[in-house]
Formats: structure tokens, sequence, C-alpha cells
């Protein structure tokens, strides 16, 4: 019971942002600091109010991971030989193959992590950019709890990537079976990291600013 | 209106706070306007903190020079470490890859075990800290994102699914470190507060 208003004692608010008060929070170690010092005196984090030019970085980050999502998914992901014959799975591929040994769990693990994570992401933080950008009236929560959900899964869409080292790695029977990595490999883990950056860029302030600038008018 | 020392700022919406006093044992300091959980009352949690990364430490040594997956089809033996799953994508285009893997399953899991014990490990023990320590606990909290050493062991138990009916596995000693240390990494960061941790380091130095 110590959400907001059930009688939290050891924190009193004045309702007012630091950006309001004249002042910087330092968002590395919640210390409140003068609007002049370019560095937190505490921690060293470098200071900014409001980064103009944290939305462009959200656009130009989330662009590249877009891009690079497509030869992720047109390309093979993995290339095995056995016995002279060649065969290329995508990451679909590998999802319907996985079907059809009866692993629909796994299947589904998969097919989450490299599919519908990356897509939900895509979609999340253009709309996030999107109502930031324009002002919104929706409830602030609401689009914070769905910034913090985009920014804690998407490291987990790295899945693919480090399954395809793992089989590469362990199978090396040169005639009977080898396992080699596609190209797609390289692109799935450029665009998630790209897409880590790009939520990254995205400050969860702007959220209450925005709110904030559609009721005074 | 003037920075005081007992004002807090949410790290999340920008909203000020004043800290009336420190979060007693097991409570929460939530920001009024968002409810993100600016400190929290643990006051042993740098002991904690420190004692937790240390054995992750120890144990990331095991993982590193033991076998981690055993395949094994009739004659065919094959054995792959971690370092050997690193290296897989090593040639030509993929190389990039192949340090990209390291950096996310080892290089920096390591790294930020040892920066978070730099900064907190003479705390925990009431000494002076050692120079720079509030670098490293910066440092420590920008790599959290990149230390994926969690999503590796998922990524390993899709591959056994994927192998199963191809060959018999059998796990390494590394294996099971490594799957201690996601549970060890997990709780540590359920200890950490940026602003006690901060508040901690800020009255140590200036003893």
């Amino acid at each position: 019971m110590d959400g907001p208003g059930h009688g939290d004692a050891a924190l009193s608010a004045p309702t007012l942002t630091a950006r309001e008060a004249g002042l910087v929070g330092c968002r590395q170690c919640t210390r409140v600091c003068e609007a002049a010092d370019e560095r937190c005196p505490r921690c060293g984090a470098r200071l900014s109010s409001r980064d103009p030019g944290a939305l462009q970085r959200v656009w130009a980050w989330w662009l590249a991971g877009a891009l690079l999502f497509i030869p992720a998914n047109t390309y093979p992901m993995l290339i095995t030989s056995t016995v002279g014959r060649a065969s290329e799975a995508t990451i679909v591929g590998g999802v319907i193959e996985l079907l059809h040994y009866g692993s629909y769990g796994v299947a589904g693990i998969v097919f989450f992590a490299s599919v519908m994570i990356p897509v939900g992401k895509f979609v999340a933080i253009a709309y996030l950019a999107i109502l930031v950008q324009r002002g919104h009236r929706t409830k602030p929560k609401h689009l914070l709890h769905l910034f913090e959900f985009v920014e804690w899964i998407g490291r987990w869409s790295m899945i693919d990537v480090f399954v395809v080292a793992i089989l590469v790695a362990l199978v090396q029977f040169d005639l009977i079976a080898t396992i080699n990595p596609g190209i797609a490999a390289v692109c799935f883990a450029l665009s998630v990291v790209f897409t880590m950056l790009s939520a990254l860029s995205f400050d969860s302030r702007a959220i209450w600013d925005r709110i904030k600038t559609l009721s005074n008018d | 209106m003037r920075a005081s020392p007992d004002m807090v700022c949410c790290p999340v919406c920008d909203a000020l706070h004043h800290l009336t006093r420190e979060p007693a044992t097991g409570e929460k300091a939530r920001c009024i306007r968002c409810g993100t959980v600016i400190a929290n009352g643990k006051p042993q949690a740098i002991l904690h903190i420190v004692v937790l990364a240390s054995t992750a430490l120890v144990l990331m040594t095991i993982v590193v020079f033991y076998p981690f997956l055993e395949l094994r089809t009739g004659v065919f033996d094959s054995r792959a470490s971690v370092f050997e799953t690193v290296m897989s994508f090593s040639q030509g285009i993929m190389a990039p890859l192949s340090i990209a893997v390291a950096a996310f399953v080892i290089v920096l899991p390591v790294a930020r075990l040892g920066l978070l014990i730099w900064a907190l490990g003479p705390l925990s023990v009431d000494r002076t800290p050692w120079p720079g320590a509030a670098r490293a606990l910066r440092y420590a909290e920008i790599l959290k994102p990149w230390a994926m050493a969690e999503i590796f062991m998922v990524g390993v138990a899709v591959a056994l699914v994927k192998l199963a009916d191809l060959a018999t596995l059998s796990m390494g000693p590394a294996f099971w470190s490594f799957a201690a240390i996601v549970i060890i990494t997990a709780l540590k960061d359920t200890q950490m507060s940026k602003h006690s941790v901060w508040t901690a380091l800020d009255t140590a130095t200036r003893r």
C-alpha cells in the first residue's frame, strides 16, 4: 500500500516539475541540480532539462531498425548442410520447422521473440513518438506503462541470434551435418540493437510535458 | 527556486519531491505523479549487491573455461564452450556479429559486475570509496540493458529443443554456473535503487 496517495510518508511533493521550478533533475541519480549545471555534481551524468533532438534520434534509430528488419526476414538465418545437401531457413521457416517437430511451446517462444516483439515494438515506439510530437489527451500512466514494457522486452528479441550462434558452434560434424549462419542473423541483430537505441532515446518526461501544454491552451 | 539537498527528482517524469526522511525498512518511496519507485528502504542493499556481484563474477570464470554443452551422435562428439559459441560467427562478414555476441554474453556482464564491485565494494565494509567510484557506478547503469546473459540462457533452451532428436545433448558445469549467474544477477538488480545507492556513495565520499 505504498502507491501514490496511499499515505506515502517519505515523499511529499509540490506537484511541480524540476523544469517548471527552473531546475534540472539528474536522470541517473535523482539529484536536483541548478539549471546552469552541465553535469550532475554527484554522479557526473550529462544533464539536460529537455533534449530537443530526442525525438529525431528516436525516429532515426527506428527507421534504421525497420529497414534492417526486412532483409532479416527475407534472407536465410541458418544454412544447414546434411550429407552434401544444403537447406536454408529464414526466421519464419525455422518456426514452421519447429512446428513440424511438434514443439509448439518453443515455436511459440521463437515466433514471439523474433516476429511479434519486433513488429510490436515498431508500432509502439511510432505511436508514442507521434503522440508526444503532436500533444495528446491520453492518460500519461498508460503511455508510460507501454513505454516501460517496450523498453524492457526489446532485448529479448536477441534470442534467435543466440540460438543461431549455439547451433553453429555445436553442429560441426564435417561430413554428416554442419550448420552455418546466414546473412539474416547480422541484419536481425542490428535491427534489434537499433530499436533498443530508439527506445533508449525516447524521453519519458515528454509524455507529461505534452499533456500539460494541451491543458494550458 | 534553489536546489536543496532534500529535493529529489523523479527520473521518469521530472516531478520534484521533498524527501522528508529515508524510507523505513521494507518501505518504498514512489513518485507521486507516475508511481516509479524512487527510493526503497533496504539498509543492507549495498552489502547484498556486492556479495551477489562477487559470486556472479567467480561463477563467470567457470563459464568461460569449462565446457558448456556436449553433443553426441553415435561416433561423433562435439563440445562447445561459451567461448566457442561466441566465436561461431568469426568467419568473414559475420565477424562483427561474433564481437557483438561476445560483448552481450560475456564482456558486458563481466564489466558490469566489476564496475559495481569497484564502486560499492569499499562502501559495503564501511571504507572510503575507491577513486572513480561515481563514474564506475554510472557506467554500470548505462550497461544494464546491454548485458544479456539471461537471454542467452533462453536461447540455449531453444537450441536444445531444436537438436533434441538429432543427437544426445548433455550440459557441462559451465551451463549450471551460467544458470546460477542469471538468477543471482536478477536478485542483485532487485536490490538496486538509484537514489539510495547514490546517496550512500555521496555521504561516504564526503566523509
